[in-house]
């Protein structure tokens, strides 16, 4: 029923490839979005093990007066911000600070937000000798294991496994021009075909829009965009609130058992 | 004690050709670790570098018969049954009749010495070991099984990531089966990793990572980004070794590197000391 209410307001429909290339801009910011729809947030940093990973923004904050933890990726704004933060590819100590979040929020009883925007997690040198690896298979696992309520939104790009480690949520959502997929249509095509110019052709067979996605249960909600920001951030605002009222009613362990189930369908 | 009753008698599955029929003794091969240049023979029953130590790759029904003292198949039914995306068909195909599986995992309950375990072998010959939907499924129902059952898992990892044809299910793997490991553990029951080459990609992102005890294969490649990858992303060339197994246990990822002929007794002793004792 959402969904039919989302369709509407989108004006013509964008092939894939479309998708992917406004996926790819910056139409909105993850400070921008967190200020919009929470109140009252407070940064937290780092992962009490190796560092801080600028590119994974953290902290609590009260969504309509109800304390929530917040986990964004962001990709910068300017062109120092973006090589700082890897254009949102983050390093396993960002996974690591995500983790520990995540544990607050369990321990305090507070439901977590994710908000994704990542081309995937960082293939750099330090990365791999922290456990990359290891780091994403620990996000995924422990958020398997949360009693608190947990929504994850993607507003931009959903890449592989990096995303996939903030996204192993009770609900999933997307932005009306974001992706999710297994990785970039160039890196699709270049395996298959050995060719990363037929990128757009890779876009149009992986299934990795919102409407691909909704069909196939891999998302429960598609947000329709508007020029206007704060008309999508009091909606997402409004409807955190609805579903969270609606998972906090759950008993842990029912919420638990539904998350796994969730995943098992596919 | 013993939860679980084998339906059939448990017994050694007996194949045509072991790869030491399958490959002439005369022929020469060079280790894929340390080059050095042998004959088929001098690999011995192990498939073993005389030079290094490397285990040349096994195919999953290969190593079930090296390293297992009894073996029964689970779930050997489950295969991919509407493979749509072009050419996945053919390549499925192909995979089964080399491998004898139906999917890039084999899976069942064996025993090592006596220690009974619910086992998975990955195939990096079916497909390079990605992970399908139905190699997730086969998997996710081991853990299920064991579970329910009170066992062990032992997992032996080889895998090229993602299974490229299935898009997003293939993510969705990493989800579920990772799901059944928080059972598993919640269970207070035992989850062994051996870790063999290659483990990459989203197999390294997930179940590979999550094992209480983690051992590894000699000189195996195990990692989360391809090589090229990082080398085209930091313009730098990694040093050597930079993805086997040794780096790893340096950086603090896997707990013992075990030769193949030490893995069945290794094995067994690590479940052994995680049998239930009244304190
Ligand atoms: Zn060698």
């Amino acid at each position: 029923m959402a969904v039919n209410i989302g369709l509407k307001l989108f004006k013509h429909e964008l092939s894939p490839a479309e998708v992917v290339k406004k996926s790819r801009e910056d139409r909105f910011l993850a400070r921008e979005i967190i200020d919009g729809v929470f109140t009252d947030f407070v940064e937290l940093h780092g992962d009490r093990l190796s560092g801080d990973d600028m590119s994974v923004i953290g902290g609590i904050a009260a969504l309509n007066g109800t304390p929530v933890t917040v986990i964004a990726i962001d990709k910068g704004v300017d062109i120092q911000d973006k090589l700082s933060k890897r254009n949102g590819s983050p390093e396993p100590w960002g996974y690591r600070k995500a983790q520990r979040l995540m544990q607050q929020a369990n321990k305090f009883h507070r439901p977590i937000v994710t908000f994704i925007n990542t081309p995937g997690a960082f293939p750099g040198k330090t990365a791999e000798a922290q456990g990359q690896g290891e780091a994403i298979a620990k996000s995924i696992l422990e958020s398997m294991k949360l009693t608190v309520p947990m929504i994850a939104i993607i507003y931009g790009e959903g890449g592989s496994g990096g995303a996939l480690a903030l996204a192993t949520s009770d609900q999933v959502w997307m932005f009306q021009n974001a992706t999710y997929s297994i990785l970039s249509p160039e890196g699709f095509a270049s395996i298959l075909w050995k060719d990363s110019k037929r990128s757009d052709e890779a876009a149009a067979v992986m299934g990795l829009t919102p409407k691909d996605l909704l069909a196939k249960n891999v998302i429960e909600y598609i947000i329709p965009e508007s020029r206007s920001h704060p008309r999508v951030f009091n909606l997402i605002r409004k409807r955190l609130q609805d579903e969270f009222k609606q998972l906090s009613e759950l008993t842990p362990e029912e919420l638990v058992n539904q998350r796994r189930a969730r995943f098992r369908s596919f | 004690m013993d939860l679980y009753n084998h339906q059939k008698s448990t017994s050694k599955i007996k194949r045509d050709a072991s790869v030491n029929d399958r490959i002439p003794d005369g022929l020469f091969l060079a280790c894929p670790y340390c080059g050095v240049q042998m004959y088929n023979k001098q690999l011995g029953h192990y498939r073993v570098c005389a030079h290094c130590g490397y285990g040349f790759r096994l195919q999953a029904r290969e190593r079930v018969d090296l390293m297992t003292d009894s073996f029964e198949e689970i779930d050997s039914e489950i295969e991919m049954t509407n493979p749509d995306f072009p050419g996945y068909a053919d390549k499925l195909a192909r995979a089964k009749s080399q491998t004898e599986l139906g999917e890039s995992v084999l899976t069942g309950v064996a025993t090592f010495e006596n220690e009974k375990v619910a086992l998975g072998i990955m195939d990096s010959y079916f497909m390079m070991g990605s992970l399908g939907s139905m190699t997730g499924e086969k998997i996710t129902r081991l853990f299920e099984y064991a579970t329910e059952n009170g066992l062990p898992v032992v997992l032996f990892t080889a895998s090229g990531g993602a299974r490229m044809q299935e898009g997003i299910n293939s993510l969705m793997q990493m989800a579920k089966i990772s799901a059944a490991v928080a059972s598993h553990q919640e269970a207070g029951l035992l989850y062994l990793v051996v870790l063999t080459d290659p483990t990459t990609g989203g197999v390294t992102a997930s179940f590979a990572m999550q094992g209480d005890i983690t051992l590894a294969e000699p000189h195996a490649l195990v990692g989360f980004a391809g090589a090229r990858v990082i080398e085209s992303t930091i313009h730098e060339k990694l040093p050597k070794d930079f993805q086997r197994v040794e780096t790893l246990m340096a950086n603090g990822f896997v707990d013992q590197i075990v030769p193949r002929s030490d893995m069945n007794k290794m094995i067994a002793k690590v479940v052994r000391l995680h049998h239930k004792t009244e304190v």
